[in-house]
């Protein structure tokens, strides 16, 4: 590879990237305009900062090159594990999960969320293993490192705890086994302890669930040791999920239980739902305006600049601004799928759609939880949600994605497909 | 790792469409939220942030016939609290209790209304003083909640000099929010609770306005509110009354507090009532915004009852006053004449079966003719008339005249007087037990006594028909066309030659000569009515002048001993409408 070739920057996803950080700015000023004048009306500039950092950052990351970036692969996972471990001990939390560790604070500053550099990480050292192999796992036995990478600091997050992030880990690891090739009945297979754990509430629905688990495995004929361990997997987490239930924090049940009947509780954990569904509803098809939310004006609509900063778009600038917020996410997406599907090599696709499966997670959660259609999971929106580790992190994936479209071939003009 | 061109095509294609029906699947559930449901959404959001304030309307001023003022408003302060629920009221009034007086029984009241409108403010004060409000309004940040209105607070110039026919105010009550006449009316609001206030309820309660408060997730008020404009309380128009407040002070001062029953005066011929006055009366400021515990305690325990209207719900028997009733129904039957002397001559009592029946003068008042009779209120000359007309006969008369009803005076809560009614035969069996009675009750009938009872208002009533051309007129306190009934159908002669015996009354021939006065000629008839106790009521109807007359005045004292007592307070009442005696010295408060 000749390092010294002079890259082509991307200037579609540059574009794209910019205009939904742009955006995003433009919200999080929006979000700062209440009645009574909080601390969020300053956190814009901040924002602003943290947008020229991770810009800076991406663009020195699309200066070096792919194979360095695989090289600092496994050293940053372990960075990020180890800071990863060490908020379980000094973690401190924020925003609608006060209740969590997942910040790193030094003297009461909060510099972080290690989860948010873990993303990355994880999805580059997933690329790493995954990449190595010449042909697609067959089996179980073939994914035990790959799923192990996910694990340690999946488990780490759960720990803190931080259902979100846990279920955006969980989106990365089938994601990019779909894309390394997995077949649909493995991914199923490995997915079913998982589908146990939910359908474990109901004896009889588990009951049939595990009927079509035990048609899949004798079909599929995965190795006799993996079938078995599939088989005890989902009676262990369809048994064991009630009590997991009691081991869940209080507030992490009533989200829960609130995002199946956001009514049942309406001054407490359902009040978020509906208040943002309220402002979103009341905003039609042009909004209320740009700062003129009233839903958002008065304080009745709750964290306004982080988890829920997407209500604040559907009632100031409704439903045209949505879509057009959506239409960019969608835009991004597709031309990340399109940067994975014409990389030079292996690692870089899979890296790109990691990254892309990553986002796709995030939009999907956080702007479902604003209508009630996904639990409320603190997870924030890319490019949107105000957060420093985020949008660096954010826009460092941007600049991984630069490199690998430069060095991908043809510069991957955009055609659709 | 599988990267034939051909799988990254496929998948990069099954991606694609996971993505696009992803995107879809949201742009869908957001089409239906802000674009086809935005209505409801709209609306929440308004209800959300948008905080109605019902603001009263001020009650009607009530005016007398000279347009001086019987009932105005003041301006007065309420406090109010917004709660979700009663836990957070209770919290809410427990905290302010600590920077104002508020007493448990306030507390109680204030949660028995929210329990009625939780979405309503709740009154905690319904007429704060200006101290409280100040307190109050250094703590306003405090109380995001709570609500300090200027609202209107009725006042009565004169106080217990109306009290008798204006009622007061008071908040509605909890029996009250259930009659169909409430319909719409809520907790906390002030309304009519006696006499005028009470009977043109409708037209004075005028309409209550909406004021709109932008408020923020903890209710603090931002602004009023643009986006909805407020809707004015729409105040009751003004109530004009047939009242002469320079009157009913002069009434008021000539019972003081050494007299005690009641008083109407008024026009006989549209049946305009001039005053009103009830002795003891009561104070109906007092009520205004609550009334004092101990102010409520000390009406219901004195035994001359103030809150008990003596002219239109004391009923008593009428006594001498209903010798006019007699005669005339024994004129209309034709069994007597005007100048027809009775068999027996009056030696100071009569026996009839087995019963001696007395008259009230022992000396006896020897041979009269009915005008006579009148003048001296001879009760052997009504025995005799009574005989001859017969229990059923002054019974039917009786009920002809209206002794059977209601005055129909524009107050609530009139009695109905006690008078038997036609099947005579029945209701005494029924009253006494067959056999127990007998055909000298029409002698006690004759002379006011016996099954009889009237009001102040309703012996008005009857004496204006003598008064004119024998039509009673319906007794008023509001101005409306005279509804008047033709109840003696006698010649318009006859009817002088009684008024011209009832001027025989207050003359040095009658029985209050005492009252008479120089320069007016009153006719009336006084009533000396047995209670079973030693001392007997007073009664007087009368009117004046004689010959066209402008004012008539009924009076009864309880425990007056005799008419003429009750004839000094009437004529003294005449006296001065005619402007034929001076002011008395009004004692106000």
């Amino acid at each position: 590879m000749n390092l010294a070739r002079r890259i082509v920057p991307d200037f579609q996803l540059l574009t794209i990237a910019g205009l939904l950080s742009l955006y995003g700015v433009a919200m999080v000023y929006s979000a700062g305009q209440t009645d009574t004048p909080t601390a969020v009306a300053g956190v814009y500039k901040s924002q602003i900062l943290w947008l020229g950092l991770g810009m800076l950052g991406a663009y020195f990351i699309s200066r070096s090159s792919v194979r360095f970036i695989e090289w600092m692969t496994w050293p940053f996972y372990f960075l990020s594990v180890a800071l990863l471990a060490l908020t379980l001990v000094i973690g401190t939390g924020a925003g609608t999960a006060a209740g969590t560790k997942s910040w790193i604070a030094i003297g009461g500053v909060r510099l972080g969320q290690p989860s948010e550099l873990a993303k990355l990480t994880v999805v580059l050292a997933l690329a790493s293993l995954l990449s190595k192999r010449r042909d697609a796992p067959k089996s179980l036995m073939d994914l035990w490192k790959p799923a192990l990478t996910v694990l340690v600091p999946w488990v780490i997050i759960m720990l803190q705890p931080d259902l979100g992030t846990g279920i955006v880990f969980i989106g990365i690891f089938f994601g990019m086994l779909y894309w390394a090739g997995v077949s649909w009945p493995l991914l199923l297979l490995l997915g079913s302890p998982a589908v146990s754990l939910i359908l474990s509430f109901s004896t009889g629905v588990w009951g049939a669930w595990f009927l079509v688990l035990l048609a899949l495995v004798l079909w599929y004929k995965p190795y006799l040791i993996e079938g078995i361990v599939l088989v005890v997997m989902n009676i262990v987490t369809g048994v064991v999920a009630p009590l997991m239930w009691e081991k869940l924090a209080p507030y992490q049940q009533k989200r829960l239980l609130v995002f199946l009947d956001p009514s049942a509780d309406a001054r407490g954990s359902g009040y978020h739902v509906i208040q943002s569904k309220v402002a979103i509803g009341s905003g039609g098809w042009f909004g209320k305006g740009f700062t003129m939310g009233t839903q958002k004006r008065l304080a009745f609509l709750p964290e306004q600049h982080t988890d829920f900063i997407f209500s604040v778009v559907g009632e100031e600038l409704g439903f045209i601004g949505v879509t057009v917020a959506l239409i960019l996410f969608l835009m991004l997406f597709l031309r990340i799928t399109k940067i994975a599907s014409r990389a030079n090599d292996s690692f870089s696709s899979l890296a790109a759609f990691g990254l892309m499966a990553s986002w796709f997670v995030h939009v999907l959660v956080n702007v479902g939880m604003t209508l009630n259609l996904m639990p409320i999971t603190g997870i924030p929106l890319p490019f949107f949600s105000y957060g420093g580790s985020f949008m660096l992190a954010s826009w460092l994936a941007i600049g991984v994605l630069m490199r690998i479209a430069g060095e991908g071939r043809g510069r991957a003009v955009f055609t659709g497909s | 790792m599988s990267f034939h061109p051909n799988d990254i095509a496929r998948r990069t294609r099954l991606s694609s469409i996971a993505l696009a029906v992803g995107f879809i699947a949201l742009l869908t559930a957001f089409f239906r939220a802000q674009v086809l449901d935005n209505a409801k959404y709209a609306m929440q959001s308004e209800e959300n942030r948008l905080r109605s304030i019902p603001v009263p309307a001020p009650r009607g001023i009530i005016y007398d016939l000279r347009g001086d003022i019987i009932a105005e408003n003041l301006p007065g302060y309420s406090v109010s609290i917004l709660s979700p629920r009663v836990d957070s009221l209770r919290a809410t009034l427990g905290r302010l209790s600590a920077i104002i007086p508020i007493t448990p029984r306030e507390i109680e009241n204030a949660v028995r209304r929210f329990r009625r409108a939780p979405n309503r403010p709740t009154v905690v004060l319904a007429d704060a003083s200006i101290d409280v409000v100040s307190v109050l309004e250094e703590h306003r940040l405090d109380y995001p909640q709570m609500i300090i209105q200027s609202v209107p607070k009725r006042y009565y110039p004169d106080g217990p000099l109306v009290g008798s026919f204006v009622g007061y105010t008071g908040e509605i009550t909890e029996a009250e929010l259930n009659l169909p006449k409430y319909a719409g009316y809520k907790p906390g609001q002030q309304v009519g609770k006696g006499g005028l206030e009470k009977e043109y309820e409708a037209i004075l309660h005028g309409k209550e306005g909406v004021k709109f408060d932008e408020v923020d997730a903890r209710g603090r008020p931002v602004r009023t509110s643009s986006m909805r404009a407020d809707i004015a309380p729409v105040s009751a128009p003004p109530m004009k009354t047939n009242i002469d407040m320079k009157l009913q002070k002069q009434v008021a001062a000539i019972f003081s507090d050494t007299l005690f029953g009641g008083a109407i005066a008024m026009d006989p011929k549209t049946g305009a009532v001039l005053a009103l006055y009830s002795n003891p009366t009561f104070d109906p400021n007092r009520f205004t915004g609550g009334i004092p515990v101990d102010y409520w305690k000390e009406l219901n325990s004195d035994p001359k009852k103030p809150l008990f209207n003596k002219v239109i719900q004391g009923t008593y028997p009428p006594a001498s006053t209903f010798k006019l009733a007699t005669a005339t129904i024994a004129l209309q039957n034709k069994l007597v004449r005007l100048d027809e002397h009775m068999p027996i001559s009056c030696g100071g009592g009569m026996q009839y079966g087995r019963r001696y029946f007395r008259c009230w003068e022992k000396r006896g008042h020897g041979s009269l003719n009915l005008q006579g009779a009148i003048e001296k209120s001879c009760d052997v000359y009504f025995y005799q008339l009574g005989i001859r007309l017969g229990v059923a006969n002054m019974v039917a008369g009786g009920i002809g005249l209206g002794m059977r009803e209601k005055s129909g005076i524009d107050l609530p809560n009139e009695y109905s007087p006690v008078f038997p009614y036609k099947d005579v035969k029945e209701y005494y069996n029924r009253k006494y037990g067959a056999g127990n009675w007998s055909a000298s009750e029409a002698l006690n009938l004759s002379i006011g006594q016996g099954n009889n009872s009237q009001t102040v208002a309703n012996m008005a009533k009857f004496y204006s028909a003598l008064a004119t051309d024998g039509r009673t007129a319906r007794p008023y306190l509001v101005n409306r066309p005279p509804e008047r009934k033709q109840v003696l159908n006698l010649p318009q002669e006859q009817l002088l030659h009684i008024r011209e015996a009832l001027a025989g009354v207050v003359s040095s021939r009658g029985t209050a000569g005492g009252s008479a006065i120089q320069g007016l000629v009153i006719a009336g008839k006084t009533g000396t009515a047995q209670n079973g106790t030693p001392i007997d009521h007073a009664w007087f109807v009368g009117f004046a002048p004689a010959d066209d007359p402008k004012i008539l005045v009924a009076v009864f004292l309880e425990f007056g001993h005799h008419g003429w007592s009750a004839a000094r307070v009437a004529s003294r009442i005449m006296g001065f409408y005619t402007g034929k005696l001076p002011a008395e010295v009004v004692v106000t408060e």
